[in-house]
């Protein structure tokens, strides 16, 4: 989405190239959009499909829907018809209800996740590419870190705290920070003895301002697609957790929670589990597309090799 | 050779004893008392007691790390607070399911993968590379435990061709073992597939552009003798190294689906001990899983020479 932005405004004809270009615009950018829709397919599905979830999320209340929690005994177990777009579960909650307002569990654990682990991978990489030491003593622990499966230590994490969201999503955080911080530390490494940065150094940069000005510009591109796969990877984890019985509280619906009540129903109410269990699978594989298309975009060496 | 191997050994050392500290760590920052979380909110004060107790809370923090790590190099994990049986007992006893799931995963997932990568790559731009590349993005993104239960939609409650729960051994017979692990071996396996056909096929495309390629074809090899003798042998390392840490996935995989399809394996003993908020049992599994995965990408470094001579320690 911010690359099309940013085609469009250098694409843009100058306001003092007349009328003719003015009259040709729309056809023009037209064009341009077209061509970049067909180049770029998976972006803009995947930008397209996330947009669609991103809105659901924020008009839940305008939906059609109910409150969520909203009890009702006399009707409980009814299958999906026009008063119960999805039917209702065991307590007589109204699934559709759940489920959309479940899309607001879900992505923000995503995008906190992906923002949070992001910063902390950012200093903790650049701190150890650039201090032996640090490097030696916080690649070690990272090393650690990352032969426990992510989502064991979220369990870990989970089961000695009390339930919340926060909670959830510092525990899903911690799995992830190590391989931001691998990512970052592999790109400073590789610059750190490369001229330029010899030379900002050799004439008095301070190493806060190297960091910032010469550093932190290059890990961008591979962050911003590292995020977006660590965003869909949190989703996963979120919603397997809350299955278990180990991430957010029940009275919070989100698609992993409205799964967890379904389980001992399936045989007789499948669209308990089945509804969410489609949106959450819809909304990873619109991230992921956002992922491999941003992937493409920003490094035409690796989108050849994947 | 034998120099690199030893080294190599030796490099798991510190990174097993930061999951050790990691795992110790655990109970002693988190905010509150332990015990008292431990208990749960119906606990009285003797209960809290007991479980101090069990876990040796009363002592200075050292000797409570230096005990535990003691103990844990006999094989000692601690004592289960809710069953009071031995942390490695309950593991033992849980050990065969998953282990068996784990294995046939990964054989189903190698054996369809790699066909489908080198498939894939010989044939870049077709419809069968993007057939591959729709499923390989799809696996990553439709969860575990959804597959499951489409998978148990129709093969168990349309059809009821499939047993939707338990573990047989095989003790009892080939059908009965094998009709139990199919949904789950095929659940598990989406992922894990989607990992390694999009690494074989990424593998692939980079030899198969190499000038040694075309000498191969050039000399009158057919087509197949080059991908699977030349190309697919030199691309075996990425590959052989992605499945490791595929690894990770495969155990996240297995707990989810031990408790989808309620096999009592340490996945289903995993959650378990979350609901009863066992720490010593929550403490070894992890253990013991970290420990698997760290010894398979042990193997797999050390396998790396067999695949490529030129890689020499």
């Amino acid at each position: 989405m911010e690359l099309g932005r940013l085609g469009d405004e250098i694409g843009a004809p100058l306001p003092a190239a007349g009328d003719r270009a003015l009259a040709a615009a729309p056809a023009a950018r037209q064009r341009r959009a077209w061509r970049y829709i067909r180049r770029h397919p998976t972006i803009v599905i995947g930008a397209a499909l996330l947009g669609l979830m991103l809105l659901m999320a924020v008009l839940a209340p305008y939906l059609g829907t109910v409150d969520p929690q909203a009890i009702s005994p006399v009707d409980r177990l009814e299958w999906p018809s026009l008063q119960h777009w999805f039917g209702t579960d065991m307590l007589g909650r109204d699934v559709y209800s759940r489920t959309v307002y479940g899309a607001r569990v879900s992505l923000t654990v995503g995008l906190m996740v992906a923002l949070l682990s992001t910063g902390l991978g950012l200093a903790i990489g650049l701190a150890t590419g650039f201090s032996r030491w640090a490097d030696a003593i916080l690649m070690r622990v990272m090393d650690g870190l990352m032969s426990i499966p992510p989502v064991l230590i979220a369990i870990a994490l989970m089961a000695l705290t009390r339930a919340s969201l926060q909670n959830v999503i510092f525990a899903i955080t911690v799995g992830e920070v190590p391989r931001v911080t691998r990512l970052v530390r592999g790109v400073v490494l590789g610059l750190r003895d490369l001229p330029f940065v010899e030379a900002a150094r050799a004439s008095g940069t301070s190493l806060p301002r190297i960091l910032w000005r010469h550093i932190l510009p290059n890990t961008v591109p591979l962050l911003l697609v590292q995020g977006t796969y660590t965003a869909a990877s949190a989703m996963i984890v979120e919603a397997i957790l809350s299955f278990l019985g180990a991430g957010t509280p029940p009275n919070i619906p989100s698609w992993g929670n409205i799964m967890a009540e379904g389980r001992a129903l399936f045989e007789i109410a499948y669209y308990i589990v089945l509804f969410p269990g489609a949106f959450l699978s819809v909304t990873v594989l619109a991230v992921n597309l956002l992922g491999d298309g941003l992937r493409d975009a920003l490094d035409p060496r690796l989108a050849r090799r994947m | 050779m034998f120099a690199y191997i030893v080294r190599r050994i030796l490099a798991t050392v510190p990174v097993m004893a930061v999951v050790a500290l990691f795992v110790f760590a655990l109970l002693h920052l988190s905010p509150g008392d332990p015990a008292a979380i431990i208990a749960g909110d119906t606990a009285t004060v003797a209960d809290i007691a007991r479980i101090h107790r069990a876990l040796g809370l009363d002592e200075p923090l050292y000797l409570q790390f230096g005990g535990w790590v003691w103990h844990l190099l006999h094989g000692d994990l601690g004592m289960s607070i809710f069953t009071n049986l031995p942390v490695s007992t309950l593991i033992m006893q849980r050990v065969e399911p998953t282990v068996t799931l784990a294995v046939s995963t990964i054989f189903v997932s190698v054996l369809t993968a790699i066909p489908m990568g080198v498939l894939a790559a010989s044939k870049a731009g077709s419809w069968i590379d993007r057939a591959v590349m729709i499923f390989s993005v799809l696996g990553f993104s439709v969860p575990v435990f959804v597959i499951a239960y489409v998978l148990i939609y129709i093969f168990a409650v349309r059809t009821d061709l499939l047993p939707v729960q338990g573990f047989v051994g095989i003790a009892r017979g080939w059908w009965p073992f094998l009709s139990h692990l199919i949904m789950p071996t095929v659940a598990l396996s989406m992922v894990f597939t989607a990992l390694i056909a999009r690494m074989t096929r990424a593998s692939m495309l980079e030899v198969l552009a190499q000038d040694y390629i075309r000498t191969a074809k050039a000399k009158g090899l057919s087509s197949d003798q080059v991908l699977i003798g030349h190309a697919l042998k030199n691309a075996a390392v990425p590959i052989v190294t992605v499945i490791g840490i595929g690894i990770a996935l495969l155990i996240t995989g297995v707990v989810v689906t031990e408790t989808v399809f309620a096999i009592p394996g340490l996945g289903r003993l995993t959650v378990d001990a979350i609901l009863r908020r066992d720490y010593p049992l929550i403490q070894g599994i992890i253990l013991v899983f970290s420990a698997a995965y760290v010894l398979v990408n042990l193997l797999i470094d050390l396998s790396y020479t067999f695949f490529d001579p030129r890689i020499r320690y």
